[in-house]
């Protein structure tokens, strides 16, 4: 039995950790986690309904390991960035992170099951930026792109943006980011990033 | 008074219909403070946008989910194929002003496709059988021949567009299958049908803003600009993000 479960492992091994990154291609990664989060979100008749709890522990668990929110938060702040301190760094990339997470959460319960196309991936070796494309399909209206942005981090494969139909996620922030800096400072941004996590803690809003 | 200069060199198009509602902007806009370059009419623009949220949440969402509660999903799935196989034909047109032959004529062949084994447009046929559809109109078509965003405007009823885009709505509007129905009854009614199809579809989109938003009139310009701009290099504009790190 013991010789069994060694030769398991020893089979098991050159796959779990290939020579390049742990979690190997950007594109599987991408592919198996939307996979499996929609597949759990198929089934599960709580998070259709809008169930946040439910929801956000599925995010928690499945979808936050896998991206880079320190990240996410520079692209956003832009030049801002550098002039905060790193504490404010700190308490931004926290607000930011709870406003992105309550998102994709929200965008988790309004999905219906449209089907999702995984785009032909290409890399050449020692690339450390890369994007994924897929495909969401509905009937009657154009194919919307769903682009994944990934960089490769000694933790292995991140993602910093997520672009929809040409719309990138983070550079979205940049214009209210930099308004709200203007008015009251980056202490002013962070004050109304914990006013907005903080009102949507409240019941669920019309 | 920059502002006049900046239209008249990046949107040479001349239509009466809006010009109206560009004086009116240009003279309220005056009151503008924000920095935003792209938006000099920040101030004439969200008092607009705040007419237009009001009209939605006291008229059209009300309206809109009535639509819903009665009609169940297949056949709200059915009428929205039906006005997105009208628009095809425009999609086809302005494809072919833009010199994209092969996409004009697949826009084409979705119409035939669909207005016949699609049961007058009803059923999306084409997409199943892998003729995917496009998004065109106007507006694109002006940017792809060149003609700069100029500033950003939120039209009442319409909502925010740049000034070449609502130069392209009156062209969208000029010919519009619907619009151009010249029996008034049957017109208004797919008209309205129309509004409230396209509004359920944006009651996700909506959660999902005001999860996301901190002030949702940028957010959604934002999103806006940044859309039309991948729209008219079809999903390939050049790269750009680079700049901010």
């Amino acid at each position: 039995m013991k010789l069994f479960i060694l030769l398991l492992v020893g089979f098991l091994l050159p796959t779990a950790a290939p020579a390049q990154t742990p979690e190997g291609a950007p594109d599987v990664l991408v592919k198996n986690v939307t996979n499996e989060v929609l597949e759990i979100v198929r089934k599960d008749k709580d998070i259709q309904s809008g169930n946040q709890k439910k929801v956000l522990g599925l995010v928690e668990a499945k979808v936050l390991p896998n991206f880079d929110f320190s990240h996410m938060t520079r692209l956003a702040l832009a030049r801002e960035w550098r002039t905060a301190t790193p504490a404010q760094q700190k308490s931004l990339t926290d607000e930011f992170r709870t406003l992105l997470v309550r998102t994709y959460s929200k965008a988790l319960t309004e999905y219906k099951n449209q089907a999702i196309e995984f785009k032909p991936f290409r890399m050449s070796a020692g690339e450390t930026d890369v994007k994924v494309r897929t495909l969401i399909s509905q009937s009657g209206a154009k194919p919307i792109p769903l682009d994944y942005y990934l960089e490769k981090t000694p933790q292995g494969w991140k993602v910093y943006d997520i672009e929809v139909d040409g719309i990138s996620l983070v550079v979205n922030y940049r214009e209210s980011f930099a308004a709200e800096v203007r008015k009251g400072g980056v202490d002013g941004l962070i004050k109304s990033l914990q006013t907005k996590n903080r009102s949507a803690d409240g019941p669920e809003r019309q | 008074m920059k502002v006049v200069n900046a239209q008249k060199k990046e949107a040479p198009v001349r239509t009466s219909n809006l010009l109206p509602v560009m004086v009116m902007a240009a003279l309220l806009g005056g009151c503008a403070t924000t920095g935003n370059s792209k938006d000099p009419l920040e101030g004439f623009n969200r008092g607009m946008f705040a007419f237009n949220e009001g009209l939605d949440k006291a008229v059209i969402k009300p309206v809109a989910k009535g639509y819903e509660a009665i009609l169940p999903q297949p056949a709200r799935n059915g009428v929205s194929n039906f006005f997105a196989n009208i628009e095809d034909v425009y999609i086809a047109v302005n494809n072919l002003l833009q010199g994209k032959v092969p996409d004009a004529i697949n826009d084409a062949g979705r119409v035939l496709v669909n207005t016949t084994l699609g049961v007058l447009g009803f059923m999306d046929v084409a997409s199943d059988l892998g003729v995917e559809k496009h998004n065109e109109d106007f507006g694109q078509t002006l940017g792809w021949w060149g003609v700069g965003n100029g500033p950003y405007v939120v039209l009442p009823f319409f909502g925010g567009r740049t000034t070449r885009d609502a130069f392209g709505l009156v062209l969208d509007l000029k010919v519009d299958p619907v619009g151009n129905i010249g029996k008034v009854p049957t017109r208004n009614t797919l008209e309205v049908t129309r509004v409230l199809s396209q509004r359920v579809e944006l009651f996700s989109v909506d959660k999902i803003v005001d999860e996301a938003a901190l002030d949702r009139y940028s957010y959604l310009r934002g999103a806006y600009l940044q859309r039309r701009h991948n729209l008219i290099y079809d999903g390939k504009p050049p790269r750009e993000r680079d700049e901010s790190e």
